[in-house]
């Protein structure tokens, strides 16, 4: 046997290694996904151009959920208005009622009651918790983790029988009113609720052991999806996306609202833009928002509920029974409406995912002249063509889900 | 708060910043700065707003359009501002006639304006040039119309749309050329 190796010349060596390296000859491939499709969050529709495996480019059609939220708001009185937004957020709807209940009130120079603004704190930031929970319940499910959506709805719906119980619906709470909000709390709900938010916290914390050092889910969002800082700024993010980007940016810091200036707490931030930072960003938020609720509970104080100014709120009724001032402010309520007084304005508050902005304009009828609705989600998702830019497609589904696009509010 | 704002636009833009009667911008409800701005000077005063680094308004996060009906000029473009290093907001109104409903867009001051400028054009029918993806954003294509103008009827109703002839050799996938009859 002879041990003589003939030798490869050079040059076929290099042709071989240039031609394994040359990529394929293909055709790009486009994938249409939605707009019915499980993954996509209500109804959009993402059509997707393959280069292999890779995004080589995206593009979004929305507006299948459209409903026509600003014209139908432009027809019917300012109070009539709550129910529409219950579902714009339907996941988080007392943030919506909350919001617009605070633009028009802008509008309107009036100051809510002490008791109003914490039990609006309260069921706002359990809304919050709520929300951020479906989305990292989601997040999981997406990824393949069945147990934590199941930890994460079993949390949700724990808190939002509590809800159910303050404002008799599940989803569709149409709680906050101009002026105030709709009821006081039930007896013995706030122990309830602290017993529900105890139990949250266990839930949530499994959430986050089975999550947050998961090989496989590590794998699969760190460093998916990044959005650096300077490109949410000018993409205009808001909320928990803008935040995971490294910008310390939240409005119940930056232009406190209700009693979010007497209440401690910080902002989480994020560096890397991330998915996965998205999703801490939702846990610490959830920790922080647990925090806020027991601070209310230990200093909200009994007292009214809504303003007393019969221009904005019912009377109560032993004086519409009672007196001629009552009647007539009943009557006019009824039948014309709250007068805004003429102007615009906008109203912004900081919603589970981001900026809720109320574009508000008063032509000092009952009516709204204009109800223009800045979607926390809706930059985000026209953002996320950019965000995917050559990731692959597997990375859609975990991405479009960690900017949490509702279809019900960006969708209008 | 943003009193800086203001004092620092009029005095750039002298010429530019209008409304209100004479001095153009004001405060208007729970401390907002607003001013009306003049159509041909749109993007140089975002620009200005964006890149004077003692302002840096480096997001636009809510850009709307309002139809006043029976006014002239008839449309407005409303631009929410925001600086987050400052935690300064201002509004700038910009009026547009309806027969000249025509804005230059500021999508390349902030990208994030793409999809708001698309809302203006679906809903009350404002053209921008300059917008990458001019199209209707919530509508589809063949709607007749804009819905959010306040001529259009609640009710309003649209003609049928004719399907689309799909050339089928280029998108079929396996399987038999024609369905089954």
């Amino acid at each position: 046997m002879s041990t003589e190796v003939k030798e490869v010349p050079k040059q076929v060596v290099a042709t071989r290694s240039s031609e394994l390296d040359a990529p394929l000859k293909s055709k790009r491939m486009l994938v249409n996904l939605g707009p019915s499709h499980p993954a996509m969050h209500g109804t959009a529709r993402a059509v997707v151009e393959l280069e292999g495996e890779n995004i080589a480019s995206c593009k979004l059609d929305i507006g299948f959920l459209h409903r026509g939220f600003e014209k139908s708001c432009e027809n019917v009185t300012w109070t009539q208005v709550f129910p529409y937004t219950d579902r714009l957020n339907y996941v988080s709807s007392i943030m919506n009622n909350v919001g617009f209940a605070l633009a028009v009130e802008k509008l309107c120079k009036l100051e809510v009651p002490e008791r109003a603004q914490y039990l609006r704190t309260i069921t706002s930031e359990i809304h919050r918790i709520c929300d951020h929970l479906t989305l990292v319940g989601a997040l999981g499910l997406e990824l393949g983790a069945m147990t934590v959506f199941l930890y994460a709805i079993e949390g949700r719906d724990l808190l939002w029988d509590r809800l159910t119980e303050l404002c008799g619906a599940r989803l569709t709470s149409n709680y906050a009113r101009i002026g105030g909000v709709a009821r006081d709390v039930p007896e013995g709900w706030l122990e309830k609720t602290s017993a529900t938010l105890d139990r949250v916290v266990l839930l949530r914390d499994e959430i986050d052991a089975l999550l947050a050092r998961n090989r496989i889910f590590v794998d699969r969002t760190r460093g998916v999806g990044v959005v650096s800082r300077a490109d949410a700024l000018d993409l205009g993010f808001s909320g928990p996306c803008l935040r995971a980007s490294g910008e310390a940016w939240d409005l119940r810091k930056a232009s406190p609202y209700l009693v979010y200036d007497r209440l401690d707490f910080d902002i989480p931030v994020g560096s890397n833009g991330d998915t996965y930072d998205r999703y801490l960003m939702r846990i610490e938020e959830m920790k922080q928002s647990d925090k806020m609720i027991r601070q209310c509970f230990r200093d909200m104080a009994p007292g009214e509920l809504v303003v007393r100014d019969f221009r904005y709120v019912l009377p109560p009724k032993p004086e519409v029974y009672g007196t001629i001032e009552g009647v007539m402010a009943h009557f006019k309520l009824i039948m014309e409406g709250i007068q805004v007084p003429a102007g615009e304005a906008y109203g912004y508050t900081e919603a589970a995912n981001g900026e809720l902005g109320f574009y508000l304009v008063s032509d000092g009828s009952g009516r709204p002249y204009k109800l223009g609705l800045r979607a926390p989600g809706w930059p985000m998702l026209a953002a996320l063509p950019v965000i995917l830019q050559g990731a692959l497609l597997s990375d859609l589904v975990p991405v479009f889900d960690s900017i949490n696009m509702i279809g019900g509010e960006v969708e209008q | 708060m943003a009193k800086v704002v203001i004092d620092a636009l009029v005095e750039r833009f002298r010429d530019a910043v209008q409304g209100d009667g004479v001095t153009g911008a004001y405060t208007g409800a729970g401390g907002d700065d607003a001013a009306f701005v003049r159509r041909e000077r749109l993007v140089e005063v975002c620009q200005f707003l964006r890149d004077d680094p003692g302002l840096q308004f480096n997001m636009a996060p809510y850009i709307t359009a309002v139809d006043y009906l029976g006014q002239e000029p008839r449309f407005e473009v409303v631009y929410n501002l925001l600086s987050t290093t400052r935690g300064w907001r201002i509004r700038l109104r910009v009026k547009v006639a309806e027969q000249d409903a025509v804005l230059p867009s500021v999508c390349a001051i902030w990208r994030g304006a793409n999809w708001f400028e698309r809302y203006c054009f679906d809903m009350y029918g404002i053209t921008f040039t300059g917008h990458p993806d001019h199209r209707r954003l919530y509508m589809y294509d063949e709607f007749v119309g804009h819905p959010l103008r306040k001529d259009y009827p609640l009710r309003g109703r649209q003609p049928l749309v004719t399907e689309l002839e799909v050339p089928e050799e280029q998108f079929r996938g396996p399987g038999p050329a024609r369905r089954s009859e």
